[in-house]
């Protein structure tokens, strides 16, 4: 009697327990078993970034009174780059969870088509019209390891140095500043830390928590003005044991270690750049930014809105280590919309990035955002270059500008050099060990066969 | 942090039924079966996968996340080859060390003594203080201290109120600040394990010890400890297993920064699968971490031999 009573108990405990599960697949089922299709984006979002969630919600309204049984669920993820990359990467992986739509930096591409994350749309692309008006380079910029395209580019953006002519007049500097050369730089910068040294005189990403922005508004920016490079792309190795290298570290090594940069407690929190667009730049309590072109759009329009910075803020050209080569230097990369590899409707989620990157919406986008545009009839609309007097300086770095290796490997790699130049930063190694440290991590995640020295 | 307890509360209770008659044991032992079932679902599962994941070099991103390899022990060799993880298994000892088996259990053992001497509004207040920090959710406990301790924060703000300068605390410190933050949050359990193990020491016992001369010191250390030896080795093991698993605290507080200084192996581990996207390798770091938490349950287990009275 007792056994029975048991079995019973414990019968129906496992069905208790199979049902519950059941209940939560049959749930989530449910959604795509009825005729109209639900088409979700993902995306970033965050306090200083909200251009993108602003055209996406227009896209939204048009999209669906144009398309009555397609319903767009837009899912914003309010985290910074970093975190953003992660937490796409988990949804990705599994198919349940993964995006249709989904907001793509460039370098990412490679590596995420690789993965089978993304959808090649080679095929949709062929019938819209409007392909031919993106320019050949954003086109290059959607392709994957295979030669097959995966996401359609919003705009491009360049690099270079802000800064405050208020503290740069109190200083004794020019205000129609251009270094020549890297000693240029940290000359103005020491200048200030002596004449106004309540404000951070140069700000250079150098935090692994800032992520890409380490990596290319840092480290790349100092790098690829040297006469060496990253990857050569000729032989497809990566470059170990340059100088150029070792110099690039150097140079951060002396920024943070002379206090020419924003303390510790800043530069290696992961809100660093939101807080240098939002906050250090406009209270003025940073005189130099080595920053991206997108900046101004935080400041033109929105919640964080900066009027006086047209009068406040100059822009100088980045220039290389000592000036050689064509002088200066830039980097350039940009961002796509890109569809999930496991989108049920494929077709509605390219119909619905046609729509959000249309003549309109990609305007709205790349005035608000301040972007570089790659739709030619946008980059040649007058009202476009007329929105923003930065655009005429940023769109000039153009021809110095360079693009990160297009390699599956890179986003790995560009992790352990944010590990290089943090520990420049924290000042825990000297740059020659950094460098080998990154050298053997490379050679770790690529083999020994696709490094160079 | 969770599997860990209950693996190791499962552990401690199987050995009970054992004594019992056969016959008895076989309709006792029926209705464990879907418990024990879903035991093995739900926690030897995911040990043994992530046992297999740490001998793959599977990545987040790119071609290894979706197709990758078998390489055997390559990611545990590297690991004890690498002086990042013998440096994170120290700050992890550390840690450990110094905020569960010293701070959490010393500080809460001597709230519990100095909370059964007091008076009962104040006993009550404090206890409520204490319990307060144990309630906090982790996440918000953490930001908490993080606005505790950062630069422009609490701690500094009151050093600047008597004069002094304050440090950037989570800079230079880190280790010290996560193991503060740590012991301020976990010393409400330990405080309530010896709170109900002291209120059952008989008194007659004290009396009599008093009665023969035993001093205060004496009565504590001759009397009072061996008689909660059990309570003492359970609490030391659940909060040297919680600690050991500790990450929002340490992620939200420092990063695991500057640099590595306060990377312990949870926070390795996690950096290493998803921000270096080496998920096979990060894997093998928690289990790694599986192995320390077993060590020390063992040790734990035979060095105070809790059942056995």
């Amino acid at each position: 009697m007792r056994l029975k009573a048991a079995v019973a108990a414990s019968g129906v405990l496992a069905l208790a327990t199979l049902t519950a599960c059941s209940g939560g697949d049959g749930g989530a089922d449910g959604d795509s078993a009825s005729g109209a299709s639900t088409v979700t984006v993902a995306y970033q979002k965050t306090t200083a970034f909200h251009q993108l969630d602003d055209m996406l919600q227009v896209a939204k309204t048009q999209f669906e009174d144009a398309n009555p049984d397609v319903t767009i669920e837009l899912q914003p993820i309010e985290a910074e780059q970093d975190q953003y990359f992660t937490k796409l990467a988990l949804m990705n992986g599994s198919p349940e969870t993964a995006p249709d739509v989904i907001y793509e930096d460039t370098f990412q591409i490679r590596s995420d088509a690789a993965a089978g994350y993304l959808l090649p749309i080679d095929d949709y692309l062929a019938d819209w019209e409007d392909w031919d008006q993106f320019f050949e380079n954003a086109k290059q910029a959607g392709l994957g390891d295979d030669g097959k395209t995966y996401g359609v580019s919003m705009g491009t953006d360049t690099r270079g140095i802000y800064f405050n002519k208020t503290i740069f007049e109190q200083a004794g500097l020019p205000t129609d500043w251009q270094p020549e050369s890297w000693d240029d730089i940290l000359d103005a910068a020491r200048t200030v830390k002596e004449k106004v040294p309540d404000v951070i005189p140069l700000n250079i990403y150098a935090g692994k928590a800032a992520g890409e922005a380490t990596t290319m508004q840092g480290f790349e920016m100092l790098l690829y003005g040297t006469e060496d490079t990253l990857y050569d792309t000729d032989s497809s190795k990566w470059v170990l044991g340059s100088e150029g290298f070792t110099d690039s570290l150097g140079f951060l090594d002396t920024v943070y270690g002379e206090g020419l940069a924003p303390s510790l407690d800043i530069a290696l929190d992961a809100a660093v750049g939101n807080r240098v667009s939002t906050e250090l730049l406009p209270q003025g309590k940073l005189a130099m930014a080595v920053d991206g072109s997108w900046m101004p759009g935080g400041w033109i329009s929105g919640e964080n809105a900066w009027p006086e910075w047209e009068q406040t803020m100059g822009m100088a050209k980045m220039p290389t280590q000592d000036g050689g080569g064509p002088g200066f230097t830039s980097m350039s990369g940009g961002w796509t919309l890109a569809v999930g590899a496991h989108a049920e409707d494929p077709q509605a989620a390219f119909d619905f990035i046609t729509t959000a990157l249309n003549k309109e919406n990609t305007f709205k986008y790349d005035t608000e955002n301040s972007q570089i545009a790659v739709r030619k009839d946008v980059a040649e609309d007058p009202e476009y270059i007329a929105y923003n007097p930065s655009f005429e300086f940023f769109s000039a770095l153009v021809d110095v500008t360079h693009f990160r290796p297009a390699t599956p490997d890179y986003s790995q790699i560009s992790s352990n050099i944010q590990v290089a130049a943090e520990a420049m930063a924290t000042q825990q190694q000297s740059p020659e060990d950094a460098a080998a440290a990154y050298d053997a991590a490379v050679t770790g995640i690529v083999g020994d066969d696709n490094t160079t020295d | 942090m969770a599997d860990l307890a209950i693996e190791a509360g499962r552990g401690r209770g199987s050995s009970a039924p054992r004594s019992r008659p056969r016959r008895v044991a076989l309709t006792r032992v029926l209705p464990l079966v879907p418990a024990v079932a879903l035991l093995l679902l739900f926690l030897a599962g995911p040990i043994v996968y992530s046992l297999y994941g740490s001998l793959t070099n599977t990545a987040l991103t790119g071609y290894k996340a979706a197709n990758p390899d078998f390489i055997g022990l390559d990611n545990y060799a590297n690991l004890f080859s690498s002086p990042e993880f013998w440096k994170s298994v120290w700050l992890t000892v550390l840690f450990v060390g110094a905020s569960a088996v010293i701070g959490q259990n010393v500080l809460g053992m001597l709230l519990a003594l100095l909370m059964r001497s007091s008076v009962r509004p104040l006993r009550s207040i404090v206890g409520g203080l204490v319990v307060t920090a144990w309630v906090l959710p982790e996440i918000v406990a953490a930001f908490a201290l993080y606005a505790f301790f950062s630069t422009d924060g609490t701690l500094n703000s009151m050093l600047g109120w008597i004069g002094l300068d304050g440090t950037t605390w989570l800079i230079t410190f880190p280790m010290f600040a996560v193991i503060m933050a740590n012991i301020w949050r976990g010393t409400a359990f330990s405080m309530m394990v010896y709170n109900a193990a002291l209120s059952e020491v008989p008194p007659e016992i004290t009396e009599a010890a008093e009665i023969d001369g035993a001093g205060t010191v004496q009565r504590f250390f001759r009397i009072t400890l061996p008689m909660i030896r059990r309570s003492i080795s359970t609490n030391l093991m659940l909060t040297t297993l919680q600690t050991l698993g500790v990450f929002t605290l340490i992620w939200v507080m420092t990063g695991g920064g500057p640099g590595t200084a306060s990377s312990t192996l949870p926070v390795l581990a996690y950096q290493q699968a998803f921000k270096f996207s080496q998920v096979g390798y990060g894997t093998a770091i928690a289990t790694v971490t599986l192995a320390v938490g077993a060590i020390f349950s063992i040790v734990y287990i035979k060095a105070l031999k809790p059942e056995v009275d």
